[in-house]
């Protein structure tokens, strides 16, 4: 559990950043937190020629309001998040989200970032990026380009970024009082990935009736996935327990669930049931 | 006088505290770096193994290396135990995912790990056997010629009066349960460091292990050494659980290594590694029938013991140890009439078992108290006095297998814990939660712990090398400390603190004042370790001893010295008194050294003594109380509150029996909920990281209560009996029976451990 051997860049500057993946292409990888990145290494999964570690690029260490979006820099580490960082749902979904990635050391080290452009199936970031419609700003030598969340992510570990290309920062809408979001996600032990998890959005008019609604789920297929159905079937209509339940129901069944040992897919199924339900109830609760 | 019984924190501790702890891998410096090559097949024959081009310095040692190095075989000569042979490094075929087959040395570990991989294995694989069905399968793969159906331990009890035991039962419940395969995880993996000495060309191994006098003899055997020429020893050790018990192929390589290159070799193993290739253990299935008269009384027990012990056999306690426990120990602490049992131990494609903390008797506490809870509702009574009718309640008691059980408390500890529990209140809050939608349940467990057992116990089992006794050498320095010389090797156990306590009491002296000395081959008399709940009972005992004859030394002097007779000579606050007459000790220390003119003509020139100790065993006892909550949604089980009703006798420090309780009841939670060794199909480990295996975080335990009651062994010297292992022998069956409790209303009932969310889920799924 040692890593091969590698080369290190430690550039000052985004552009020297871009440069250097301009030049490492496939054979460079980007060093943001190294929380999955150094592990992946040491197992010997990844074998990256060049490692371009960003950590010392002070304009990437940004987390900011601006425009109602909350533009999140590529060096914001997950415990930025514990607090709200922007008043409102959106500030409060990724606090309550936050607490359950992996353990304090990490969160202190990983990225936002880095968990969208690493990509695991089951990280809560990419679920909340894919639930409110993140935008990834990617850069490249020469190059800028906007990612919607939705053409983000495409396979387990697998997202639209390039070789060469810098995930410079996500932006996600800060949303208004008129939205309950909810967050509920299953894991055996503290601070593992979770075996499910959703994320819900509903924004309620003034007659109290769903307006706009949006899931989805996390830890249960390649990518972050979007319960289209659940979601529609609670428009128009007030949230009431019955419809919530039946809501839920409909997620555990519109999707493909990854299977293995230790989880079967019926077993996923129930779980998606449940944090569903619960994170729209807990979304209404507050 | 009297630091015995008290709270004193471990001596052991400031220094692992503050990061200044020696674990074998912060002795490397200097060492050169060795990688073994692990089989990446279950089953196969080795048709080669080739490096490409080694870098300057670097070695490749495969089995063909090691001619006349000879294999690990242990014996057992009880229960048709066939003794089959693990090659330290194989020459033909590969027994397990994991199996060393080849050792890369080489400047730094990245490195040797660089070559490793370069490494080119050509196995054509075999058809491999991985479960319990899998060995048993007529025309499986036999995976060793000695032991033909892969049966390598098929041990019979058979009492004549269990059949018509059960033609008169009012009832009989039936019941199968599985145990999955476990890895005891200690926080520190193993590691080894040999070091040649120029000067005198003896090898000094540093290893994390539990038994160096053991480790020594059994290397030394295989390599064909003079054992003379092989120091062992063990550093701080960062836990061992049984684990780091058996002499595993890495550690003689590494002597053979240090020996054949005259250099420093070390290993560490990575996590990788020893979740995969150290040991597991626990992968049991029991098939179970007991009956019972229509009051609750039992009247006899059949048990059917399988257990998976993977590809060899562990040395020196063989693949035996699990399977027999579970046929000597199932009628645990209930009287039983009638008995009648088979256990068997299957070889198959997987990592070797070994004993882990409790070793059988976890799955046979699960077994037994299952049985009981189900006995108690097929019969319409209560659990706890279905327990009580029939709890052994004079001692002593010969069990049906012939173990005698000294005085304990099971009764009282049961009734103690029930009343602690408070049943009444936990019922009329189980009552409201499910008027709610949520199920909470509650689950005792009774037991009793075989502990402090010296060689008849083991030369009873038929062990070629029968463990048990404990020497302890004993000296004054001349200024008047004392060295306590242990052959045991405690590694977290806290003997330093409680032996230097109960030497103090002996002495007159401060804990401070004694120093215990163990863990080194060259520094200590020889011994076996910590391990089966002994270090207290058995190191204790002799060390009581051994202070002792100290002591009548040091009256002896102390006599002359003050013209007194030594019976009238008292020893404490660091002196010797004669009524209102004192000398301080040190005072006679110094004399008996430097004066020797004066006193010699009584006990010589020194004040060292030896002595051992070989008792033959006491049961400690304890009742569990779980109480979980189960999501019936996902099948996530939450333990609310774990309380422990423990009886090990005197208490030589409450504060080290605690934590004993405390890690072993985290472990019984992590055994009943979450960790779980996995294989697929082709015998490939699917758990080989801890993301995959998963033992307890903080936030999964929750504050465990301990009550202790003191009945005092007869059996044993310091009155104490062992506790060690208890804490993981009665906390899975508590939380089976507790989650069973909870999910009553589904008609669920726990036989399978460990218990997983989707486990349960599949079960209440089922059951609607
Ligand atoms: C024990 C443990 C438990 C964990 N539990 C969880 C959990 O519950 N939930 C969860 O979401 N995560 C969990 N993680 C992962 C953790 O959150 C990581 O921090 C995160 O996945 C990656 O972020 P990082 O900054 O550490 O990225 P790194 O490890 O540095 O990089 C990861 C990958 O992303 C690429 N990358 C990183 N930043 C950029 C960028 N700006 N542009 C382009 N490419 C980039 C790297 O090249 C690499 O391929 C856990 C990790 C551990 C070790």
């Amino acid at each position: 559990m040692k890593c091969p051997p590698f080369d290190y860049h430690a550039p000052r500057s985004q552009a020297e950043a871009l440069a250097l993946l301009a030049r490492h292409g496939e054979e460079g990888k980007i060093l943001a937190g190294g929380q999955s990145l150094v592990p992946t290494m040491a197992f010997r999964l990844a074998r990256p020629a060049s490692l371009i570690d960003i950590n010392r690029i002070a304009e990437l260490d940004t987390c900011r309001a601006e425009a109602n979006r909350l533009r999140i820099g590529a060096l914001a580490r997950h415990a930025r998040f514990e607090r709200p960082v922007v008043p409102g749902p959106t500030g409060a979904l990724l606090a309550r989200a936050a607490e359950h990635i992996a353990h304090a050391p990490i969160r202190t080290r990983g990225t936002f970032c880095g968990s969208l452009a690493h990509a695991d199936p089951a990280s809560e970031w990419c679920c909340i990026a894919l639930a409110l419609g993140a935008e990834m700003r990617v850069l490249r030598e020469g190059g800028e380009r906007l990612v919607p969340a939705a053409d983000w992510f495409q396979a387990v570990f697998t997202t639209a970024l390039g070789p060469d290309e810098l995930l410079a920062e996500a932006s996600l809408p800060i949303l208004g009082p008129d939205w309950r979001c909810g967050f509920a996600e299953f894991n055996r032990r503290a601070g593992d990935f979770a075996l499910a998890m959703a994320v819900t959005a509903l924004r309620l008019d003034v007659a109290g009736h769903v307006a706009e609604a949006r899931i989805a789920l996390g830890g249960v297929a390649g990518t972050p996935v979007l319960a289209r159905e659940a979601a529609a079937s609670l428009l128009g209509a007030p949230p009431t327990p019955d419809r919530l339940r039946a809501a839920a129901a409909l997620a555990a069944e519109g999707f493909e669930p990854t299977e293995d040992a230790q989880v079967p897919a019926d077993y996923r199924r129930d779980l998606v049931r449940a944090m569903t339900r619960r994170a729209l109830e807990g979304s209404l609760a507050a | 006088m009297n630091w015995t019984g008290r709270r004193l924190p471990r001596t052991e501790d400031p220094a692992l505290l503050r990061g200044e702890g020696a674990f074998t891998a912060d002795l490397a410096a200097g060492a050169r770096a060795v990688r073994f090559l692990r089989s990446p097949y279950a089953a196969g024959r080795i048709l080669s193994i080739s490096a490409p081009d080694l870098p300057h310095g670097a070695l490749l040692v495969t089995g063909a290396d090691l001619e006349g190095v000879g294999p690990i075989r242990p014996e057992l000569f009880r229960f048709n135990y066939r003794a089959i042979s693990q090659p330290v490094l194989p020459r033909e075929r590969v027994h397990f995912v994991g199996q060393p087959m080849a050792a890369v040395v080489a400047a730094t570990p990245e490195e040797a790990e660089d070559i490793a991989e370069a490494v080119l294995l050509e196995i054509e694989p075999e058809d491999p056997v991985v479960t319990i069905d899998d060995a048993l399968r007529p025309g499986a793969l036999t995976l060793h010629p000695e032991a033909p159906g892969n049966l390598v331990v098929d041990g019979v009890i058979r009492h004549p009066g269990c059949e018509a035991a059960f033609a008169r039962a009012d009832c009989i419940v039936e019941l199968t349960l599985r145990s999955g395969r476990q890895n005891a995880t200690p926080m520190e993996a193993r590691a080894g460091l040999a070091a040649y000495d120029r000067a005198t060309g003896r090898i000094r191994l540093t290893a994390s292990c539990q038994m160096p006098h053991m480790l020594r003899t059994g290397i030394a055997t295989l390599l064909g050494m003079a054992e003379a020429d092989l120091q062992v020893v063990a550093p701080d050790v960062g836990g061992g659980f049984g684990q780091k018990m058996a002499l595993f192929p890495e550690y003689p390589l590494l002597v053979w290594l240090a020996r054949r290159h005259r250099g420093s070799f070390c290993w560490v193993e990575d996590r990788n590694e020893n979740l995969i290739a150290s040991a597991h253990s626990r992968e049991q299935r029991h098939h179970l029938r007991a009956a019972f008269a229509a009051d609750g009384t039992l009247l006899g027990l059949e048990a059917d013991i399988l257990a998976n012990t993977g590809a060899f056999s562990c040395y020196p306690t063989t693949c035996g140890v699990e399977p027999l426990m579970a046929l000597a120990e199932y009628p645990g602490p209930y009287r039983l009439p009638t008995y009648a049992a088979r256990a068997r131990a299957l070889a198959t494609n997987t990592c070797p078992a070994a004993p882990y903390r409790g070793v059988s008797r976890p799955v046979v506490t699960f077994g037994l108290e299952r049985l009981m809870d189900r006995a108690a509702a097929a019969l319409g009574m209560d659990p706890v006095a279905l327990r009580r009718r029939n709890l052994v309640t004079d001692f002593p008691h010969v069990t049906p297998t012939g173990l005698t059980l000294d005085q304990a408390s099971y009764v009282e500890a049961l009734d103690r814990a029930v009343a602690a529990a408070d049943l009444p209140a936990f019922r009329a809050r189980q009552e409201a939660a499910r008027r709610e939608g949520r199920y909470l349940g509650l689950g005792l467990a009774v037991f009793n712990e075989r502990t402090g057992y010296g060689t008849p116990a083991f030369a009873a089992r038929g062990m070629g090398i029968v463990p048990g006794y404990e020497v302890v050498d004993i000296a004054m320095t001349p200024a008047g400390e004392v060295e306590v010389r242990i052959g045991a090797s405690p590694h977290g156990q806290g003997l330093r603190t409680t032996l230097a306590q109960l030497a103090a009491d002996r002495l007159g002296l401060e804990p401070s004042q004694i120093r215990v000395i163990h863990g080194d081959t060259d520094r200590t008399p020889y011994g076996w370790g910590s391990f089966a709940s002994r270090g207290a009972v058995i190191a204790g005992g002799a060390t009581q001893l051994a202070a002792d004859k100290l002591a009548a030394r040091l009256r002896r002097a102390a006599a002359r010295l003050l013209q007194a007779e030594p019976e009238a000579i008292a020893l404490r606050d660091g002196a010797a008194w004669a009524g209102e007459a004192s000398i301080p000790l040190t005072e006679v220390a110094r004399r008996v050294h430097q004066r020797s003119e004066q006193l010699s003509d009584l006990d010589g020139f020194n004040l060292a003594e030896t002595a051992q100790y070989d008792p033959g065993g006491t049961f400690s006892n304890a009742c569990h109380i779980a109480e979980v909550e189960v999501d019936a949604e996902t099948g996530h089980v939450r333990v609310h509150r774990f309380l422990v009703v423990e009886d090990a006798g005197r208490l030589l420090n409450p504060l080290i029996a605690d934590g004993q309780v405390h890690g072993g009841v985290a472990q019984g939670i992590a055994n009943a909920l979450l960790e779980e060794v996995l294989y697929a199909a082709d015998g490939n480990p699917l758990t080989g990281s801890l993301a995959d295996y998963l033992p307890p975080s903080a936030a999964e335990i929750p504050p465990i209560e301990i009550i202790h009651l003191e009945t005092e062994s007869p059996e044993t010297l310091t009155g104490a009996k062992g506790l060690g292992e208890g804490g993981a022998i009665g906390a899975p069956a508590a939380i089976a029976n507790a989650i069973s409790d909870a999910l009553s209303p589904f008609g669920v009932d726990i036989a399978e451990l460990p218990a997983t969310p989707a486990r349960i889920r599949a079960l209440i799924r089922n059951a609607r």
